[in-house]
C-alpha cells in the first residue's frame, strides 16, 4: 500500500456519507493503525444538499486534513460525480451507484453498479447502501483491510442492526469482487 | 484511557472538561457547537454533573456564572451567533472575576452566517467584544488531541486567574476526526481555585494581592459577598471612589499583565533560519505547516509561528520573529484581523502580508505556498 490515500465520499444528505466515513477512519486508524483525518461538508438540512465526507490515511503525518484530490471518489448522485470527478487523481478509482448516476464520465477506472438497488434487493433496506459501498471500496482498493472495515461496521451501526449490516458489507465485499 | 481512539474536535472537548473537573453546563445548542451540549447531556449526569439546555444564550452564560459562585467548574459551548449574545454576561463574568469556560466555535458570519462552514473571524471579539476595558486569555488549538488538552487548561486557567477563558475552535477543528490516544488521568494536572482561609473574622473577595488575583470564596461555604458588574471595592459593594476604582480596574488588568509570560504559549517549527515566516492559528496552521515543508523541499527557507494561546497575544515573540525574518505571511480564515497585531509589532522592521479566505473553506496548503513563491 502507498504512503497516503485520500478518499472523497459524496452525495446528497441522508445517505448515510457522514457514517460511512466515519467508519471507513475508525477502520484505518484503530483497526489497521495508520494515521488517519476525516472531515466533512454538508450544508444545513437535515436531508438533501449536497453533502461529502472526505477520509485521508497515512503512514506519517496529516497536516492539511482535506481532500485535494482523491485516490478514490465514490459518488451516490450525479451532481456529486460531475462536481467531483474532474478532481479525481490521474489513475485513481472512480465508485458510482448507477441507481442515481447514468451520465457516465470518459474514465476506465470506474465501478459502476446499482448500490442502492442492489442494497434493497439483497439486503432489504435502502438505507444500507452506505455499507455495501463501503464493502465495495474495501474489496476493489483494499486501503482499508476487511477484517478491520468488518469490525468498525459493527461497532458503530445501531445496535440489533449488525447483522443486516453485516450482510450489506459481504454483498458489498462481492460486488468489489466482481468488478477487478 | 490510552487506547487509540476516532474522535472528534468537539467530542475531545467533552472528554477534557470532564477530566478538567467540569460539572456545570449551561447553553443552547448551535451548529458547529451542537456535539459538546449533546455529549455532555448525557455523560455529565453519569459523574453526577448537571446539563442545563437554557432558553438562549444570554441565561447560558448566566447560569455558569452563578453555578461557578457556588464553586462548580461550569461552562457553555456556542457558535458566533450565540457568541455575539453571550458578550453581555461575559462581561459580568470579568468584572465579578467569575472563573468559567465559554468555548466559541467559529463559523462564518455576520449574523446567522453560513452554520456549516469553517471561519476564524471572531478572533477578535473575543478580544474586543464586550464594552469596557478587559485582559482576555483565548486558547486555538489545531488539532483534536490539543482540543483535548486546550480545554483542560481553559479550565485551569479560568479558576487560576479567576476569570471567563474562551476556547476558540473553528469549524474544521471540532467536526475533523483524528486518531487520538488520550493520556491517562493522573498525568493531567488539575488545577482548582484559591479559597480563603477558613474562619477569618473578615473576608474581602476582591482585595488586593500580589498576585492580583484574591482568593474566592464559594457561596454556601460561610462567607457571604456582593458581586455586581458595578465597579466595586474590596469588599465587592459598588463604589464611586476613584481611588478604589482606580484600584480594581488596574488589578483586573495587572492579573494578566503580571503574568502573561507564564500564560502565553507558542509552537515554532523551522524559525531558526528562515527568511520567510508564517504566522497561522488554528485549522490554518495545519495548512501552513504542509505549505512550510514543501518550501523547504523547494530550498525556500520558511518557518511557521504558532500562537496555541492567542490572547493574551505573543508580541514579544512576533516582534523577534520579524527583526530576523525579511517577511511574515499571516493566512486567516477572515479578512485580516490577526495581521493587524502582528503589523503592530513589526512595523518598520519587516513587510507583513496576508493570505485571506472568507467563502467557508479551508485555506489550502497550495494557496500558502503561492504567496510563498511570489514574496521569495
Amino acid at each position: 500500500m502507498k504512503e497516503k490515500y485520500e478518499l472523497r465520499l459524496s452525495g446528497a444528505g441522508g445517505q448515510g456519507l457522514m457514517l460511512a466515513g466515519l467508519i471507513l477512519a475508525e477502520a484505518a486508524g484503530v483497526y489497521d493503525g495508520k494515521n488517519v483525518v476525516q472531515t466533512q461538508s454538508y450544508g444545513p438540512e437535515a436531508r438533501g444538499g449536497a453533502s461529502k465526507s472526505e477520509v485521508v490515511i497515512s503512514e506519517g503525518e496529516i497536516d492539511y486534513p482535506k481532500v485535494v484530490n482523491p485516490d478514490i471518489l465514490l459518488a451516490l448522485t450525479q451532481e456529486a460525480c460531475d462536481k467531483y470527478y474532474p478532481e479525481l487523481k490521474e489513475g485513481g478509482t472512480l465508485i458510482v451507484d448507477s441507481f442515481y448516476v447514468k451520465k457516465l464520465p470518459p474514465y476506465k477506472k470506474v465501478v459502476s453498479v446499482p448500490i442502492t438497488s442492489i442494497a434493497e434487493k439483497e439486503v432489504g433496506r435502502k438505507v444500507v447502501a452506505n455499507i455495501v459501498a463501503l464493502g465495495v471500496i474495501t474489496e476493489f482498493t483494499g486501503v482499508v483491510s476487511r477484517e478491520a472495515i468488518k469490525e468498525a461496521v459493527l461497532s458503530r451501526v445501531p445496535k440489533g442492526t449488525e447483522k443486516m449490516n453485516e450482510k450489506a458489507l459481504e454483498v458489498g465485499f462481492r460486488i468489489g469482487r466482481e468488478s477487478r | 484511557m490510552s487506547k487509540a481512539r476516532i474522535m472528534s474536535g468537539n467530542e475531545a472537548v467533552v472528554e477534557g472538561a470532564l477530566v478538567a473537573g467540569v460539572r456545570f453546563f449551561g447553553g443552547y445548542p448551535i451548529t458547529p457547537s451542537s456535539e459538546i451540549a449533546e455529549v455532555l447531556s448525557r455523560l455529565l449526569p453519569q459523574v453526577g454533573g448537571k446539563f442545563i439546555q437554557m432558553e438562549d444564550e444570554l441565561s447560558s452564560v448566566g447560569a455558569i456564572v452563578g453555578a461557578s459562585l457556588a464553586g462548580i467548574k461550569s461552562m457553555t459551548a456556542t457558535s458566533g451567533p450565540g457568541f455575539s449574545l453571550m458578550q453581555e454576561n461575559m462581561g459580568l463574568a470579568f468584572m465579578a472575576e467569575v472563573p468559567c469556560v465559554i468555548v466559541d466555535v467559529q463559523r462564518g458570519g455576520p449574523s446567522t452566517g453560513l452554520p456549516t462552514k469553517v471561519s476564524q473571524s471572531d478572533v477578535m471579539q473575543v478580544r474586543w467584544g464586550r464594552h469596557g476595558d478587559q485582559n482576555v486569555i483565548a486558547l486555538v488549538p489545531s488539532s483534536v488531541r490539543e482540543s483535548f488538552d486546550l480545554i483542560i487548561d481553559c479550565v485551569n486557567l479560568a479558576e487560576e486567574y479567576r476569570m471567563p477563558v474562551v476556547l476558540l475552535l473553528d469549524e474544521v477543528i471540532s467536526h475533523m476526526r483524528e486518531k487520538v490516544i488520550l493520556p491517562e488521568k493522573d498525568e493531567i494536572k488539575v488545577i482548582e481555585r484559591k479559597k480563603p482561609p477558613k474562619g477569618q473574622e473578615k473576608y474581602f473577595p476582591y482585595e488586593i494581592t500580589e498576585d492580583a488575583i484574591p482568593p474566592m470564596a464559594n457561596f454556601g461555604e460561610g462567607y457571604r459577598y456582593h458581586v455586581t458588574g458595578l465597579t466595586h471595592d474590596e469588599t465587592g459593594f459598588p463604589t464611586s471612589d476613584p481611588e478604589k476604582i482606580n484600584q480594581v480596574m488596574r488589578r483586573l488588568y495587572q492579573k494578566i499583565e503580571k503574568h502573561k509570560e507564564e500564560i502565553i504559549k507558542v509552537e515554532e517549527k523551522y524559525t531558526e533560519d528562515a527568511e520567510i515566516a508564517i504566522f497561522a492559528y488554528g485549522s490554518v496552521a495545519r495548512s501552513a505547516y504542509s505549505a512550510v515543508k514543501e518550501a523547504r523541499e523547494k530550498g525556500i527557507k520558511v518557518g511557521l509561528m504558532r500562537p496555541i494561546i492567542l490572547w493574551p497575544f505573543p508580541y514579544k515573540k512576533v516582534s523577534d520573529l520579524a527583526n530576523k525574518v525579511k517577511r511574515i505571511i499571516v493566512p486567516e480564515m477572515n479578512m485580516g484581523q490577526i495581521i493587524a497585531e502582528v503589523k503592530k509589532v513589526s512595523f518598520g522592521k519587516v513587510k507583513v502580508e496576508g493570505v485571506n479566505r472568507i467563502d467557508g473553506e479551508l485555506i489550502t496548503p497550495s494557496e500558502i505556498m503561492a504567496k510563498i513563491e511570489e514574496v521569495s
